[in-house]
């Protein structure tokens, strides 16, 4: 049984109509349900819900608060390569965009990695395009030992890989996962990754679950929200990260809900999702998994990250580039996606501080390299 | 006459407390917040994640917030079986925050549940390390015996799952292991309301952990103190032996057995 079972059982079925259907005593009956359950969810994700922000925002504050306290996570992404052998029409590292392609070598990867510590960062997000026999398993592992003393806690967002492959991340010291699905809709699926390995709809699907296999400590997934019916792609995100978190209890589960962004392609987004529709997202996705991690990168605007802080976000990133050696400075690579939030480290953790939260760096102790137990 | 707390320490691994509520550190929305909560509530007994502990950065490390007088209790948080919770209580002991350790094990990220089979493992081996060892547990009688045969100094029975706020769910459960074991009973976990700490004092329990209750509380420094009072007055109607309930009305004459006396 995978994931795609779940995403199978739906087939036919009219999520966005079904969401149309419902009405306000809808939403109100499941906003007092100790426990939702998907069909609440899609309630509280219908345009009758749109009327009930309000009262959403005040369940998810209260559950934010209770679960997580008064605090934001913070990680920042370093670009490890941009080459990529995909084509997915939404991004501008695809492949056959006309882009400088570099990848950092284990002395660049050292000088982003002083960089970054430089800033008080603890947690970081290695990311590369999708061309595995570049930047493959063996050489993202590499990065992670170079790196591993200066963060205590080392992700990847990379391609979909097998199980011995993340197993391999984990002994290099990686311990959380970060995987899209972009869409959940498998023929929109298709025609937006025309060409390159992450054509598998099911490989790429599956990845996540591979990671709690491998034993990753936090897996974090989601969709490129805009590409398919927002309210599909957020329905199918909830019900990826509530399966992981039932099947795979001793992994952290994390959602980001990224929206898309101008890059340097052509493509345009297809629903269009406003501050509006993604404040929805985020409560309801807050009130169906109380406990699942939410991350909210730099590709949203400073003021708006800022009023999102006490409706559920878990993780923030800050300190952002998207460019391969652009922490350094000792690059001109185009980056993957442009930023709307281009504050400092400091400047972000004024910000949470403002809001009455505290910023948090650390929060991971890596476990190896101490004496054997005996257990 | 006041009761006087100077008379009734609470000693654990051989160190003698003379509050009976320990407080936490994470949750807060500023750790500047920590000594004041510390000085309100009248704790010597903190705890904190080492997971959180960053050593190496000079600020911005919730350590330098801990005023000098708390003990530490470092949990093991974030440890999915034994394995793990017995390196993090190494590294926290290496990493020079003392001898005690908080166990907490949890494989359910879900409800954050405590593995009892896993937690009783790492108590057996950081006992016998020498530390002072508090194991966060369900409220069962079984596992509770399991942790003092393996050295558990107290034993942190959950009132409610973890940062639920719901009170003293297990009331009945804690009620048996205050009978039944020998070490102290720290109600950890579910306590959302000063009345709620002060039940389980009165009921017995030797002390309480509250810290969601605190760090999430409109004004935390108050709520502290609140909790403070309440472990305190709960403790003193605990010494006091209230008096029985009783159910049905008042005994004033005893219909059954009053021609005895009058023979
Ligand atoms: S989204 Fe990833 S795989 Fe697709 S083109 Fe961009 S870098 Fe390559």
């Amino acid at each position: 049984m995978s994931f795609l079972r779940v995403v199978q059982g739906y087939e036919g079925a009219d999520i966005p109509g079904a969401a149309q259907a419902v009405t306000e005593a809808d939403v109100r009956r499941a906003l007092e349900k100790p426990v939702l359950g998907p069909d609440e969810y899609l309630t509280l994700l219908s345009p009758a819900a749109a009327g009930l922000l309000e009262a959403m925002a005040q369940r998810a504050n209260a559950l934010s608060v209770q679960h997580f306290g008064r605090t934001i996570q913070l990680f920042t992404p370093l670009y490890l390569s941009n080459h990529c052998t995909n084509q997915c029409v939404y991004c501008g590292f695809n492949a056959r965009n006309d882009i400088a392609r570099t990848m950092l070598d284990e002395e660049g990867i050292l000088r982003e990695g002083e960089a970054i510590a430089a800033s008080g960062l603890k947690q970081l997000l290695l990311l590369t395009g999708d061309a595995p026999r570049r930047a493959s398993a063996e050489y993202i592992g590499q990065a992670a030992r170079t790196l591993r003393d200066f963060f205590p806690s080392l992700g990847v967002e990379v391609f979909a890989m097998r199980e011995e492959e993340y197993a391999h991340l984990l002994r290099c010291g990686v311990d959380s996962l970060t995987l899209f699905q972009e869409t959940y809709n498998r023929s929109l699926y298709a025609a937006l990754h025309p060409a390159g390995p992450k054509r598998d709809y099911t490989f790429r699907l599956d990845a996540p679950e591979r990671g709690c296999r491998a034993g990753m400590r936090l897996v974090n997934v989601g969709a490129l929200l805009g590409l398919d019916d927002w309210r599909r792609d957020a329905f199918f995100t909830g019900m990826h990260a509530r399966y992981l978190q039932k099947k795979y209890p001793q992994t952290d589960v994390a959602v980001s809900l990224p929206r898309m962004r101008p890059h340097a392609g052509a493509f345009q987004p297809a629903s269009l999702v406003g501050d509006r529709e993604l404040v929805q997202i985020l409560l309801a996705l807050r009130i169906f998994l109380p406990r699942c991690g939410i991350t909210i990168s730099t590709r949203e605007p400073a003021v708006l990250r800022d009023h999102l802080i006490p409706l559920g976000v878990t993780r923030m990133s800050a300190g952002v580039s998207t460019a391969v050696g652009g922490h350094a400075g000792e690059t001109e690579s185009v980056g993957q996606f442009e930023i709307s939030d281009p504050r400092s480290v400091e400047e972000v953790c004024d910000a949470i501080r403002r809001r009455g939260y505290q910023p948090v760096f650390k929060d991971w102790e890596p476990l190896d390299g101490v004496c054997a137990v005996a257990v | 006459m006041e009761h006087d707390n100077n008379n009734d320490p609470l000693v654990i691994g051989g160190s003698v407390l003379q509050s009976r509520l320990f407080v936490g550190t994470g949750k807060y929305g500023s750790d500047a917040v920590i000594p004041e909560v510390c000085r309100a509530s009248g704790s010597q007994v903190i705890t904190v994640a080492l997971r959180r502990v960053d050593m190496r950065a000079a600020t911005g490390n919730v350590m330098q917030h801990i005023p000098k007088h708390m003990r530490l209790l470092p949990n093991t948080s974030g440890a999915r079986d034994a394995e793990e919770a017995v390196r993090i209580a190494r590294l926290a002991r290496a990493a020079g925050c003392g001898n005690w350790i908080k166990i907490e094990v949890i494989s359910d990220s879900r409800y954050l549940l405590p593995d009892g089979y896993q937690t009783a493992r790492a108590t057996e081996i950081l006992a016998k390390e020498g530390f002072v060892v508090l194991p966060y547990m369900n409220p069962d009688l079984y596992v509770a015996r399991d942790l003092e045969n393996a050295g558990a100094a107290a034993v942190m029975p959950l009132g409610a799952p973890i940062g639920t706020n719901r009170g003293l769910r297990t009331k009945e459960m804690i009620g048996i292991l205050i009978e039944e074991i020998g070490v102290p009973i720290v109600v950890d976990a579910g306590i959302g309301r000063p009345s709620e700490a002060c039940e389980a004092m009165e009921m017995g329990a030797d002390a309480c952990l509250v810290n969601t209750a605190i760090a999430t509380a409109g004004d935390p420094v108050a709520m502290a103190m609140a909790f403070g009072a309440a472990v305190r007055a709960g403790r003193q109607a605990f010494l006091a032996k209230a008096g029985p309930v009783l159910c049905g009305g008042a005994d004033a004459s005893s219909p059954l057995t009053g021609f005895l006396g009058e023979a």
